[in-house]
């Protein structure tokens, strides 16, 4: 499960739906892998507004990850600006290493076993092979 | 060269679903086509296309238009659909920079459609989007409010007695591979999930269609939801618009039978 996954995320239980501390699921005895996708540097830019900041970063300290800006990038530092020139093509501009990081967090960064803790009802969902399991036995749903 | 305007556009290729064993997941069938056929249209492709719209918004990488539409296919199957839309997107959408997640509640499915829109994503890598996560869930019921900007639902749309019972799903669903012969029980069991949608086959469906208005971004949403003639599709829909306010509307069907449609897909949205 990639870390931008959570992002999205939230306990599956319909009473934790209107609580804050539902969300972000707090990843526990997470093991972590490197698996490698295409960089599309426009996607890194159009996610990033849709990105809550502070829930990333606090998921991220609680694996261990320590390279996250403490503020949302803003679209000016994705980009090298030094070689800007006029009529330069949108795709044409060169990304930094930020946006390489980012990518390398948010996409390649991927949680293959461990649990997903909701800190409001405190329910854990596995996950194996890097697969979320998050079906609720019938009488917490 | 006065005729080029009347150029026909080659069909985008089907996804590979080779590699999944289809002994407990759903193989891709003429449902699963009908949505491919329905998101490659030029009626899709352009109201798509002007609902998610960058063109008009350049110069303000900041505006809510530039952000990355996200997808979400519920109860995921093979994975041949989202695949489809995700490898896709720069052709379909116009945009390559959207993110795609799917859900089923079959973890066999899970761990074959991830792999499924992997391949196809990193075989078109020119007009393919990111793919998220697929995760093993009931319907959307894990995906934060209003995140979900394109759902895409090929329910389990078949008439049966009572919707599949899951008290033991927990033991069927775990991801083990057994021989043939102990696995025929879990196998038919995780089958029937992908088909038996219990009163006019609408049980499973009618809860996802409750889940909507939640679910849904609340302007830029927009849901693709199959319907079979069975399920009594003209009172779906006016049950989707008077309970929740949407526009709902066939735009692609197939298999006349005595003048009824044998399956449609409904786009369901907000204008
Ligand atoms: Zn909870």
């Amino acid at each position: 499960m990639k870390i931008l996954t959570l992002n999205f995320l939230t306990c599956a239980r319909k009473t934790c739906k209107s609580s804050p501390a539902a969300f972000p699921l707090h990843p526990r005895d997470a093991e972590l892998e490197i698996v490698e996708t295409e960089f599309n540097a426009l996607f890194i830019q159009n996610i990033l507004p849709r990105v809550e900041w502070d829930a990333l970063k606090g998921l991220c300290t609680e694996l261990g990850l320590t390279n996250v800006p403490p503020e949302a990038p803003e679209p000016k530092e994705l980009f090298d600006t030094s070689i800007k020139s006029a009529g330069i093509d949108e795709k044409e501009k060169e990304p930094t290493q930020l946006t390489r990081d980012l990518h390398n967090l948010l996409l390649e960064t991927t949680i293959q076993s461990g649990k997903l803790v909701c800190g409001n009802c405190g329910h854990e969902y596995a996950i194996k092979e890097g697969i979320a399991n998050f079906l609720l036995p019938s009488h917490m749903v | 060269m006065a005729g080029a305007s009347h150029q026909v556009s080659q069909p985008l290729p089907t996804p590979s679903t080779s590699h999944i064993s289809f002994d407990n997941v759903y193989e891709p069938a003429e449902d699963s086509y009908l949505f491919l056929d329905a998101l490659s249209s030029s009626t899709e492709k352009d109201f798509l296309r002007s609902r998610f719209s960058v063109s008009s918004h350049r110069e303000s990488t900041s505006t809510a238009a530039s952000n990355s539409p996200t997808v979400l296919e519920v109860g995921i199957g093979s994975g041949v659909v989202l695949a489809f839309l995700t490898a896709h997107s720069g052709e379909i959408l116009g945009r390559t920079d959207i993110l795609s997640f799917g859900t089923d509640i079959n973890t066999f499915a899970c761990h074959g459609a991830i792999k499924t829109v992997d391949v196809a994503s990193r075989a078109f890598p020119t007009t393919s989007g990111c793919l998220g996560d697929v995760v093993n869930a009931d319907l959307s019921s894990t995906f934060r409010d209003g995140c979900i900007d394109i759902l895409i639902f090929n329910p389990p749309y078949v008439p049966t007695e009572a919707a599949p019972d899951l008290s033991e799903h927990d033991v069927y669903n775990e991801y083990i591979k057994k021989p043939a012969m102990e696995s025929f029980e879990r196998d038919s069991h995780l089958l029937s999930l992908s088909y038996a949608g219990g009163l006019d086959g609408m049980e499973v469906t009618t809860r996802l269609v409750d889940d909507l208005p939640r679910i849904l971004h609340p302007t830029r949403g927009v849901a693709y939801i199959l319907l079979c003639a069975q399920n009594k599709p003209l009172q779906v829909k006016d049950q989707i618009k008077l309970q929740h306010g949407f526009n709902a509307e066939t735009i692609r069907s197939s298999g006349q039978q005595a003048g009824w449609e044998k399956l449609q897909i409904l786009r369901v949205w907000k204008d």
